[in-house]
């Protein structure tokens, strides 16, 4: 496939003994938002950390678009625009909402305020988040409130929120559901919804089968170290979808995907 | 009954705005325990309101505020110092000694603020590149850095001359009746300095995140060694003008001096709202907490209080400061 937005092809990270990835291929098309589904100890968080920059896999190679890419940290994976909303979602509870958005892409003044006194846009940051915030229909009323005095939810959104802003070609998301309750659970889904409208691929990590189906264009399925199958949730059952994570049921065995393969 | 329930709703919300404002508020709290304890040694004694006796209160704190300034940053990003006292220590002797020949005040001084430096640099290099805990680092250079400065000032003073060395000492009244000296406006600008560089730049609110969630801090791509690093050199240069400070006030370098300095540093810190564990807190917070210190010692003075109940009531306070953090954090993350 050569309109790819993100691939990874042979990809292999090994702890001593233990092989977290064997040899696993990715492929992220353009608009769509990919599940990423496998069995705990699959290895699809160690495949995640290597495309989101925070794990270096020992052999394989990643692709953004066609250019060849070697990430040797998260901020590597940032300068192509792959942005990653981490489960325990990275924010600092005791900053604000402002603060969080822009932590570590503070902006500076114009002139010889910003570069003599280093002294920071904050209100420019303010009107920005506030912005982003409302694009994506996430209400708050003050980007001057602290994290930790929102939501599981809310702080989701602000995750979701960074990501959006700053990511412009790919939006990773690990498990943004797995802590949240039903409403919560929905607005997160809606936002992901959201970013696809806009042109954004989104990489979603979940367990979660009915909030996969709902919102998935493709489901990656990675079992034992590498990619066993790509499956179309039109084409699939939930319960194909988990035989074949499991091991209960061989993708040879599956016409449908022997066709697609083919194709 | 419309009207009703709004009311109520705004009623409650104007609670929870004022109680949020202080628990919220770096440096209300603290502020406002001093403004008590001002007002009530002006009531209870005739003479702690005199004008005299309070410049002597903030000429007293100079010293302990100053290496509080440089706890704070440490204390900031989840650490703690124990060695800034024994620091500031070896610092006045470095200094003190090489200003004996004539003329060398200027060298000296800069001699004694770039080892300061270098032991806030050795510190945080334990910290970021081997990874130790800064409360093991600190002990083990608080232990090294009083030892190496008995040996080197052979457990003698040095008395100083030097004008350079003694020069925030040199006295001005101000409106013919406030007497300062030199050390207050100085310390007076690096607090504000640091105020600065702590919520007005990218370097603070990093400092602030690394002490909150260093993990959130490191995938938001904030260096936290370097940053770190540069947190343990600039508390070193602090403790380094804390000796300059504390040369201008008695023109002594005693080996046995600031034996307190360190706890009362933490104190301070603590008094002023700033968390121990880290994230959170300000650095007028800690000169108000120094400056309450400072207070309680002198009023109790005044009221003819034993110094040692003054210890148990500084001792009750920290307590009570940090109960309170506790508290509010508590509050704060329902």
């Amino acid at each position: 496939m050569s309109d790819t937005v993100l691939s990874a092809r042979g990809l292999v990270k090994r702890y001593g003994n233990v092989t977290a990835i064997d040899g696993a291929d990715f492929d992220l098309l353009p608009r769509e938002v990919l599940a990423v589904v496998g069995d705990n100890g699959a290895g699809k968080s160690s495949l995640i950390k290597a495309l989101s920059g925070a794990l270096v896999p020992d052999a394989g190679e990643i692709r953004v678009g066609t250019e060849r890419v070697h990430f040797r940290g998260p901020l590597d994976a940032r300068k192509h625009g792959i942005e990653t909303v981490y489960q325990d979602l990275a924010l600092t509870p005791a900053q604000d909402i402002a603060s969080n958005l822009f932590l570590g892409r503070e902006r500076r003044l114009p002139g010889w305020r910003g570069t003599v006194l280093r002294m920071l846009d904050a209100k420019g940051m303010r009107a920005e988040a506030e912005k982003v915030l409302r694009d994506l229909g996430i209400g708050i009323r003050s980007m001057t409130q602290l994290v930790e005095t929102l939501s599981g939810g809310q702080r989701q959104g602000i995750a979701v929120a960074r990501a959006a802003a700053f990511g412009t070609r790919v939006v990773i998301m690990d498990e943004p559901t797995a802590a949240l309750g039903v409403t919560e659970s929905a607005k997160v889904l809606e936002l992901i919804g959201r970013l696809r409208e806009r042109g954004l691929p989104v990489v979603l990590i979940s367990h979660n089968m009915p909030h996969i189906f709902e919102i998935a264009d493709r489901v990656h399925v990675h079992r034992l170290g590498k990619r066993i199958a790509v499956v179309s949730p039109r084409t699939h059952t939930m319960n194909e979808v988990v035989g074949l994570l499991t091991g209960a049921m061989r993708p040879e065995d599956d016409r449908r995907l022997q066709a697609s393969s083919a194709g | 009954m419309g009207t009703g329930k709004l009311l109520e709703v705004r009623l409650e919300r104007d609670r929870g705005g004022v109680l949020e404002f202080v628990l919220r508020t770096p440096g209300v709290g603290p502020a406002l325990a001093l403004v008590v304890a001002i007002v009530v040694f002006s009531l209870t004694t005739s003479t702690f309101l005199a004008v005299d006796n309070l410049s002597l209160v903030v000429e007293q704190s100079l010293v302990v505020a100053t290496m509080a300034l440089g706890q704070t940053l440490v204390i900031l990003t989840a650490g703690i110092d124990l060695a800034n006292a024994a620091t500031t220590v070896l610092a006045t002797l470095l200094m003190s000694k090489l200003a004996l020949s004539e003329g060398a005040g200027f060298g000296a001084l800069v001699a004694g603020l770039a080892l300061a430096m270098a032991i806030g640099g050795v510190a945080g290099t334990l910290v970021t590149r081997v990874k130790l805990p800064p409360f093991i680092v600190t002990l083990g250079l608080l232990t090294i850095v009083t030892a190496v400065g008995r040996i080197y000032a052979r457990g003698q003073s040095v008395r100083v001359t030097d004008p350079v060395l003694g020069f925030l000492g040199t006295r001005q009244f101000l409106f013919g009746r406030i007497e300062i000296t030199y050390g207050m406006p100085l310390a007076l600008g690096m607090f504000v300095l640091l105020w600065y560089a702590l919520t007005r730049t990218a370097w603070g609110r990093h400092v602030y995140a690394i002490g909150n969630e260093p993990e959130a801090a490191r995938l938001s791509g904030i260096h936290v060694p370097r940053t770190v690093l540069s947190v343990y050199l600039i508390a070193g240069l602090v403790y380094g003008m804390a000796a300059w400070q504390a040369l201008g006030r008695v023109p002594n370098a005693d080996p046995n001096a600031y034996q307190t300095g360190n706890l009362d540093s933490i104190t301070a810190v603590v008094l002023g709202g700033t968390s121990l564990f880290g994230g959170r807190g300000s650095v007028f917070g800690t000169l108000v907490g120094a400056l309450i210190v400072a207070v309680l010692r002198s009023g109790l003075t005044q009221a003819g209080i034993d110094d040692l109940y003054q210890d148990v009531a500084t001792g009750v306070l920290v307590i009570a400061a940090v109960a309170l953090d506790r508290f509010s954090r508590n509050t704060r993350q329902r």
